[in-house]
């Protein structure tokens, strides 16, 4: 760990955010309010198949119209195939051409076979039902039973729905299990959901002299640049990506869009811009899904309660192709699959499989939160099968908080934690001895409540090259980050991020670590992100790691231009660099606060550079670029109190109580709204949000109609607290907390719901956990009781 | 296409006169004709409520209101609330509270806000959250759009021209932004 540098107070602040004046007062730029001249509008033909053969498309009638200048087919765009850039390492992977308009076969619902070009938003949409597709349609692979089977394939080129097999295990899982008093084997599902972000993704490509600029709603714009230029075989200089202001993402921006790349190419083919705007109902259909996973998990215990083994069985429903992360998902969560545990014996066997459906890739949590949730509900079911109270069983298998850094079985370096801190913290605001017996009284009136816990740790701040490279897991990447920091003349800071935040706040977390470590009012550092033009090669916004990673990024950078101060300083006021502080805002000599500069100041000398000590560059800049030496492993424990209706099987939130430790906290506000609205997902998930598709693979969740997001009415005020234990990884002390309240919470949930049932026989139950679903549950149980 | 249809209105106290096509939605007209772009869209079904404005003083989702529709009609958007460089108390309260995450729902988000305290200036909680549950947040989990209503309530009423409960620290610095994002 780097010295800390006393710095001006910035660090800790709930500071407002500087990104809120244009967004309140609707001044911002997303993707669509920006207009170009003689732009084209694209409306794209989509199968209304699940699996078809393509046998002709007339696209006649829409060129006849007007305001149609081209109408374009897969046959016609000669662009490279879209990108599965990362897959588990060491396997074979059954890989499969992905086209952005395909060409002789759709399998699935969505999946583009034309697009029309127009002058206006309205007309192309028309003229896009104008044009005549001829579909034969293909035996469909609409669950994952069927592509299991092997009876229909969705790529009868490889003979198999079978996409890969991995697996990552430490200990001997069967020895663990033999040496257990009590194994329980449980099936537990994660269904498919969609990451739906209010603003949809849109797309507007220009071509200027050779020159194209791509504005996208993406979460990875320099990534978007990289495989622009690939596929479209352009030297990467000539593209220019910009994420403009992006309306969240959740993963579903994660991706390397069909789309993306047809506008940009069009564009260069038309010699025009071209806009595309997804409508709810494409993002529902055509955006990336997420989970849908199918685990078999044994857990096995001593009587007394110590866990001996884990061993998950995961066969994930992946869809038709594999985009940008589609097989490398399950495998984010075996990293974790023995959770905050000291298990010895660890074991996740993945297998990926291709069905007639939308792809699957990174949606918030990625991985981690079918782990957690798979490894907390068991936990919950093996207390019971043990009668041991859960936050007992937990507390036995906790890795002791004097156990850190800590190695698990399997070769994962968790970085610190206090999980027992966490949970003692969470019980000083949940009495659990008064809820019982609350729950009791409400029990003799008929009313259904319920406390659930989960206990959990994730793997973020993606991600450190010597654990997840070659050298390490053999994966392909590091994923390092990189900043500028530019002091101006006037002293005034411009930052630029490699990240691509989208509703995170990097823009006043990023200014108050650099004004912490330059001694300036973090009103005056701007943060510029989201524009390949502008700034150093970056890797954009996903799986928490904008501040650990880009966010150290950025204080090293502050470091070194604090260097460059020090030195000016010194040699301007005749003392010793060491010897230079920040302190209150100025860089003074030690015991002689009167005795500095201001950063205005040194600016000044530094580009105006008569006084600078001989063979020092004038300017004041720096630019870092910053590989971690491990992951961040945040953690906490959730509590969760519903009341289930036994009449309908209705399930209300009553108390959600979270306490997450991602480390000293920069902005605490913004940690609890991320943390917020992780519940809220989790709870989305858990109650009310499933993509469904029918036996034909046609898409039942289409609209927001279908596909219940939570409104505010459904959802109570959050309870939340913190601890702070710092990692040793950064000089920040820092871990992520963007996806923390999603991995959480589900568990939770369910371990509630659960516990509410018991007294009317329910012991399992999987999300989402939808009025019949609970309703059903209730009347099985009473089947078996009765 | 099949022709266009004049239509007058007010929006934001100016008066405009556009030819339109009969089947052009209200929030087409505001943010493809007249450019403002804070009022957005974010479903196909008026399910979300990221484009709710004023139409005659009552919160209106614009993209379920033809442009024909609001011929002779008064509409307030996001970009009418301000007064000068003073925000209006929702404004204000959304952003002391982080009321906001990536800021795509918030213009509906307070336009619907707006519509509910003037029917209830002093709402309990339950108020607020039923009064909201037509428009969608995927980033905040609503906790805190229920304090940034709360607080601009209590603003409102106290007729106080600082931001509520801001924090030891915020206030000097969210106050001199204020100024730098409306002159922008």
């Amino acid at each position: 760990m780097s010295a800390t540098v006393p710095g001006n107070g910035a660090v800790g602040r709930r500071m407002r955010r500087k990104e809120d004046p244009r967004l309140i007062t609707g001044r911002a730029s997303y993707v669509d309010d920006i207009a170009l001249a003689g732009t084209l509008w694209c409306a794209f033909v989509r199968s209304p198949e699940a699996h078809a053969k393509i046998v002709s498309i007339d696209a006649s009638a829409a060129l006849e119209r007007d305001d149609v200048v081209a109408v374009f087919t897969g046959e016609d765009v000669d662009a490279g195939a879209l990108p599965c850039a990362w897959v588990p390492p060491g396997v074979e992977v059954n890989t499969s051409e992905h086209l952005c308009v395909a060409k002789g076969t759709v399998r699935h619902v969505g999946d583009p076979v034309a697009v029309v070009l127009g002058t206006d938003r309205y007309s192309v949409v028309d003229a896009a039902e104008d044009v005549v597709v001829d579909l034969e349609p293909l035996p469909v692979v609409a669950s994952l039973e069927a592509a299991m089977s092997d009876g229909e394939l969705v790529h009868p080129e490889s003979g198999t729905n079978k996409i890969h097999e991995w697996s990552l295990g430490g200990g001997d899982v069967e020895a663990g299990l033999s040496q257990a008093d009590v194994v329980i084997e449980r099936t537990v599902v994660n269904h498919r959901i969609s990451g739906a972000p209010i603003e949809p993704r849109a797309v507007l490509a220009e071509d200027r002299a050779g020159q194209l600029t791509v504005w996208s709603s993406t979460q990875v714009p320099h990534f978007l640049r990289l495989f622009l230029a690939l596929l479209l075989g352009m030297s990467e200089e000539r593209i220019r990506v910009i994420a403009p202001e992006v309306g969240g993402g959740f993963g579903a921006k994660l991706q390397i869009y069909g789309e993306e790349l047809f506008c940009a190419w069009a564009a260069r083919k038309l010699g025009r811009p071209v806009k595309w705007v997804e409508t709810r109902s494409e993002h529902m259909m055509v955006s990336h899904h997420g989970r849908d996973q199918v685990a078999k998990v044994r857990l096995g215990a001593t009587r007394d309660g110590k866990v001996t083994a884990i061993h998950a069985k995961i066969d994930a429903d992946m869809g038709a192709y594999l985009m940008l992360l589609t097989p490398t998902i399950p495998s984010l969560g075996a990293f974790v699959m023995s959770g905050v545990y000291a298990i010895p014996n660890v074991q996740t066997d993945i297998t990926g499989w291709y069905t007639n459906k939308m792809p699957t890739d990174a949606i918030r949590g990625a991985g981690r939160p079918e782990a957690t949730h798979m490894i907390e509900v068991c936990m919950d079911q093996l207390a019971a099968e043990l009668g041991m109270d859960p936050l007992e069983l937990r507390r036995r298998n906790f890795i002791p908080a004097d156990d850190f850094p800590h190695e698990t079985a399997l070769g994962i370096v968790y970085d610190s934690g206090d999980y027992a801190g966490a949970l003692d913290k969470l019980l000083e605001h949940f009495d659990v001895g008064a809820f019982r017996r609350e729950q009791e009284e409400l029990r003799a009136k008929g009313i259904y409540r319920g406390v659930g816990f989960s206990t959990y740790t994730e793997i973020c701040g993606l991600a450190p090259s010597r654990v997840t490279g070659p050298q390490g897991f053999g994966l392909q990447t590091g994923l390092w980050e990189s900043a500028m920091v530019r002091v101006h003349i006037t002293g005034a800071v411009t930052v630029y991020t490699g990240t691509s935040p989208h509703g995170q706040g990097l823009e006043t977390t990023l200014a108050q670590v650099v004004a912490d470590r330059l001694g300036c009012d973090p009103e005056h550092v701007e943060v510029l992100h989201g524009d390949t033009g502008t700034g150093p090669q970056g890797l954009g916004t996903y799986g928490s790691r904008s501040t650990a990673v880009g966010g150290e990024a950025a204080a090293r950078a502050a470091s070194k231009v604090a260097d460059k101060c020090r030195a000016i300083v010194a040699h301007m006021l005749e003392a010793a660099p060491e010897d230079i502080e920040v302190r209150d805002g100025r860089f003074s000599v030690k015991g002689s606060p009167d005795k500095g500069m201001a950063l205005a100041e040194i600016a000044g000398a530094a580009y105006i550079p008569d006084p600078l000590p001989d063979g020092m560059e004038p300017g004041l800049e720096e630019t870092a670029f910053y590989d971690p030496a491990n992951f961040v492993f945040p953690f906490g424990a959730h509590a969760c109190v519903v009341d289930v209706d036994g009449e309908t099987g209705k399930v209300q939130v009553v108390r959600h109580i979270a306490v997450d430790d991602c480390g000293p906290a920069i902005n605490p506000m913004l940690i609890d709204g991320q943390v917020h609205g992780g519940i809220a997902f989790a709870i989305g998930q858990a109650l009310y949000e499933q993509v469904v598709y029918d036996e034909d693979g046609q898409l039942v969740t289409g609209t927001f109609v279908d596909y219940a997001l939570p409104t505010a009415a459904e959802l109570p005020s959050f309870e939340t607290d913190r601890t702070e234990t710092p990692t040793p990884v950064n000089s920040l002390g820092v871990k992520g907390v963007g996806e923390a309240g999603t991995i959480a919470a589900t568990p939770a949930i369910v371990n509630a719901v659960v516990d509410a049932l018991r007294p009317l026989g329910v012991t399992y139950m999987d999300m989402p956990l939808s009025p019949v679903r609970v309703w059903q549950a209730i009347e099985e149980a009473k089947g078996v009781t009765a | 296409m099949s022709g266009t249809v004049p239509v007058r209105l007010a929006v934001n106290g100016q008066t405009h006169a556009v030819d339109v096509e009969p089947r052009m939605l209200l929030v087409h007209l505001l943010r493809d004709e007249l450019g403002l772009t804070g009022t957005h869209v974010g479903c196909d079904t008026s399910n979300c409520g990221a484009c709710t404005v004023h139409l005659d003083g009552e919160a209106v989702k614009s993209c379920t209101v033809l442009a024909v529709q609001a011929d002779g009609c008064a509409v307030k958007t996001i970009e009418g609330m301000a007064d000068g460089e003073t925000l209006h108390p929702l404004q204000e309260g959304f952003w002391a509270e982080h009321g906001l995450q990536c800021g795509y729902c918030t213009p509906g988000m307070i336009m619907a806000a707006a519509d509910l305290l003037e029917r209830h200036p002093d709402p309990t909680e339950e108020q607020i959250r039923h009064g909201l549950e037509g428009n969608l947040c995927r980033c905040t989990g609503y906790h805190n759009i229920v304090r940034a209503v709360q607080a601009a309530a209590r603003h409102a009423r106290e007729g106080s021209a600082a931001p509520p409960d801001l924090p030891p620290g915020g206030e000097e610095s969210g106050r001199a932004l204020a100024g730098e994002g409306l002159g922008a």
